[in-house]
């Protein structure tokens, strides 16, 4: 009975949908982010007990404040060594970030997408972690292959889809997938690398193994069942695990409350599974790198998993195929009160008198160069066109570990279209 | 030994034999399993190698995905056929692509067992026979075992494979084979020649059907339980049928199919399934490319209704011995 009769006397029930604070058109109202002072939250042991995080989960751990000072006790205290190099993999990813998505506008591959803005999110954690733990990435994590240095060429052969790609033109352009850097498999479907890395962790704790498991997934993905099987999973068998969730507070026109932020944080779901969960200046490299370092060490020293949720801005569209403007401010992401993470990390250097502007102009232009070099050398091996850069029995390759007869009918069978559809 | 402790054979001897084999899911530790497939195994291997988990089947394949791709072999349970679904997107959108995504770089080893099909007042959500939904996914194994020498032969040869493979178990006929005929008393394994079954390793191979009875009149194609019930019907009316087991679904064992057929021209199709796009359908359709020529009547089909499986009227959705009986009538009048 969709229109039944309401009883007059009772208040009638409303439905709360969601709404952004602006949307195009309007001026931004960031009013409801709540900012803390640098340095403001304690740093408990990593055996602290999930109990006694509250304030972390529903805080902000924030290390660099407004001086670029790096303050507080979660300050990492990282060598100047260490600082640049963060910074120049964050620098990098941006710069190929730039030219991969111009290159899908020129038409060289067929989709892209951006991590700008939450640069730290994956270069600063992966810093803080040990080269051979796995991690499960999303789709917006190519700094952590930035940070372990895979070859910038192989990422390209991968988007073009060329002869040089060795998932052999299977899969859509940066769905990367580096066993050899610990980096697993990308998939589309949101949120089924969250099960799989505690699958991945407990496999390392049977057998007594030291390495860990980390894994990401968007504020949005939470909402998915494998975000809490994986939860839950991860709490049942204490696994040795991070569970990074960055909230860049989009997910494509989705703003976050769709995924349940009006009520509470990411990090604070992790209280009610038993697991730690801290809350993270995600445009803070200092402050991500300090909360991974936590966290591994927690996780190494078997005493659970930990919830990250590293609060962001995605400050460009969702990918090369979203155009952001059709439903949130413009000025949203030069307004976004927590600036800008490669910017933040660079006056802080600055500020430290261990960089000026010059060296980051230089490195700029060189990261830029190197980019272009990756891809001209990309380039060699063709970029996507027509699907014919690998032989056509490469499409019925490892679907099994061996060919079962009805795949190499089919095999035989595109061998022999191939004359009629493509002519020499 | 029955199929239970068959079942429970080949997992104590691959865990045995093999330390990255573990054994999980809802119950399946302390008390043994609900069908005590497991019984007895964590107390020989210890927690870490077999052990309970949430009630969670997304959660129980994930973890069993990234087990795998860490470099164990899982066996997960899914407790019944009817639960899988919750999984079914780490098994469609995961295990089955993980190879073919990475280019060989990550593989999913795991083998996923599921206690599946009816004849056991189950109603809707015990006795489903959800296998067409496996076998339209490109990167998954299928398979159906009908006898304890089988179950064991096949579960070992599917843990040792290195690709997903579901493992569908016909609860009907744990105990002993039925024949059908629900009113009469079931036979114990202990009285059918394939319970005598090795107490060590041995393989039967994916991908390879089992002539279970040999004859010219026409082709059975059946497996699991409806192996039984097909025997039955056609030892019952003295019919010189071929009775071949698949056993493996997919990769399928099409020269074994195409030969009988060849040599019979006439095919009957038997399973527990619904009818609509259900195995059957690519079954029928292959034998009618393959052996077009060969063939004397049309293909025929004996399934389930295509209804959700009910409680009371069992046994008069069941495809069982009056159904298959006239189906053969149908295709031999021809």
């Amino acid at each position: 009975m969709a229109d039944g009769p309401a009883r007059s006397n009772l208040q009638p029930l409303a439905l709360h949908v969601p709404e952004p604070r602006s949307r195009p058109g309007d001026p931004v109202d960031f009013s409801d982010v709540i900012v803390p002072a640098a340095g403001s939250l304690a740093r408990p042991d990593e055996a602290v007990s999930p109990h006694d995080m509250r304030e972390l989960a529903f805080g902000l751990v924030r290390v660099l404040d407004d001086d670029h000072q790096a303050v507080g006790p979660w300050d990492p205290r990282l060598s100047d060594e260490t600082l640049l190099k963060i910074l120049r993999t964050m620098a990098l990813t941006r710069a190929f970030d730039e030219r991969l998505y111009r290159a899908q506008r020129q038409g060289k591959t067929s989709f892209y997408m951006k991590c700008t803005g939450e640069e730290a999110t994956s270069v600063a954690a992966a810093a803080a972690m040990q080269g051979d733990d796995m991690v499960f990435p999303s789709y917006r994590q190519q700094g952590i292959l930035m940070w372990r240095g895979y070859p910038l060429t192989e990422m390209v052969n991968q988007i073009y889809s060329n002869r040089g790609d060795k998932l052999k033109g299977r899969q859509l352009p940066i769905m990367y997938s580096v066993p050899e850097l610990g980096f697993f498999t990308i998939s589309g479907n949101l949120a089924t690398q969250y099960p799989q890395a505690v699958g991945w962790a407990m496999a390392s704790a049977i057998k007594g193994d030291t390495r860990i498991a980390s894994c990401w997934c968007g504020e949005g993905s939470t909402a998915e069942g494998d975000f809490h099987s994986a939860m839950t999973f991860a709490s049942v068998y204490n696994a040795p695990t991070i569970l990074n969730v960055v909230n860049n507070q989009w997910a494509i026109s989705s703003f976050s409350g769709f995924a349940g932020a009006e009520r509470t944080t990411f990090a604070a779901r992790a209280i009610g599974y038993g697991i730690a969960g801290i809350r993270v200046d995600g445009n803070d490299a200092l402050a991500v790198y300090a909360a991974t370092q936590w966290a591994a060490e927690r996780a190494r020293a078997n005493k659970g998993p930990t919830l990250i949720e590293h609060f962001t801005y995605r400050a460009e569209g969702h990918s090369t195929s979203d155009d952001p403007s059709a439903y949130r401010s413009a000025q949203e992401s030069s307004e976004w009160p927590l600036g800008d993470p490669i910017h933040r990390l660079k006056s802080h250097v600055i500020a430290r008198g261990i960089w000026d502007e010059e060296r980051h102009a230089a490195m700029d232009l060189e990261l830029a160069e190197m980019v272009k070099a990756a891809t001209k050398e990309a380039e060699k091996n063709g970029v996507l066109g027509h699907g014919m850069h690998q032989p056509f029995e490469t499409m019925f390759e490892d679907v099994f570990e061996e060919l079962p007869w009805h795949l190499q009918e089919q095999m035989a069978q595109a061998l022999e279209e191939r004359a009629a559809k493509w002519p020499k | 030994m029955n199929m239970i402790e068959a079942i429970n054979s080949a997992m104590d001897v691959m865990m045995e034999r093999d330390p990255d084999v573990v054994v999980m899911g809802e119950d399946v530790g302390y008390f043994g399993g609900v069908f005590r497939c497991t019984a007895g195994l964590q107390k020989k291997y210890g927690k870490t190698r077999v052990f309970d988990t949430p009630i969670s089947e997304c959660g129980i394949v994930g973890v069993a995905v990234g087990m795998g791709a860490y470099g164990l072999r899982p066996v997960p349970e899914i407790q019944f056929a009817d639960y899988i679904y919750p999984g079914i997107d780490q098994l469609i959108s995961e295990a089955a692509r993980l190879r073919y995504r990475s280019a060989g770089e990550f593989i999913a080893p795991i083998t996923v067992r599921s206690p599946f099909g009816g004849g056991i007042f189950g109603g809707q959500t015990h006795s489903q026979s959800p296998e067409s939904l496996f076998t339209h996914v490109a990167g998954l194994k299928t398979v159906i075992p009908s006898t304890p020498y089988d179950a064991k032969g096949l579960l070992i040869s599917a843990i040792e494979d290195n690709d997903p493979v579901i493992f569908f178990e016909p609860k009907r006929i744990y105990n002993g084979p039925f024949s059908g005929y629900y009113d009469r008393p079931v036979e114990p394994w202990s009285k059918h020649a394939a319970s005598n079954v090795p107490t060590g390793h041995y393989r039967i191979p994916l991908g390879k059907a089992n002539i279970v009875r040999a004859g010219e009149a026409l082709t059975i194609l059946a497996y699991g339980t409806m192996v039984h019930v097909a025997q039955a019907v056609v030892e019952a009316n003295g019919i010189d049928a071929e009775v071949i087991d698949l056993r493996t679904l997919l990769p399928l064992d099409i020269e074994t199919i195409e030969a009988s057929v060849k040599k019979t021209g006439r095919c009957l199709i038997v399973h527990e399934a619904t009818r609509t796009s259900g195995f059957g359908a690519e079954l029928s359709a292959l034998v009618q490319e393959r052996c077009f020529y060969h063939l004397e009547a049309p293909v025929e089909r004996v399934t389930g209704f295509d209804t959700p499986y009910p409680h009371s009227l069992e046994w008069a959705y069941f495809p069982g011995p009056i159904r298959i009986g006239r189906a053969i009538a149908k295709i031999m009048k021809d």
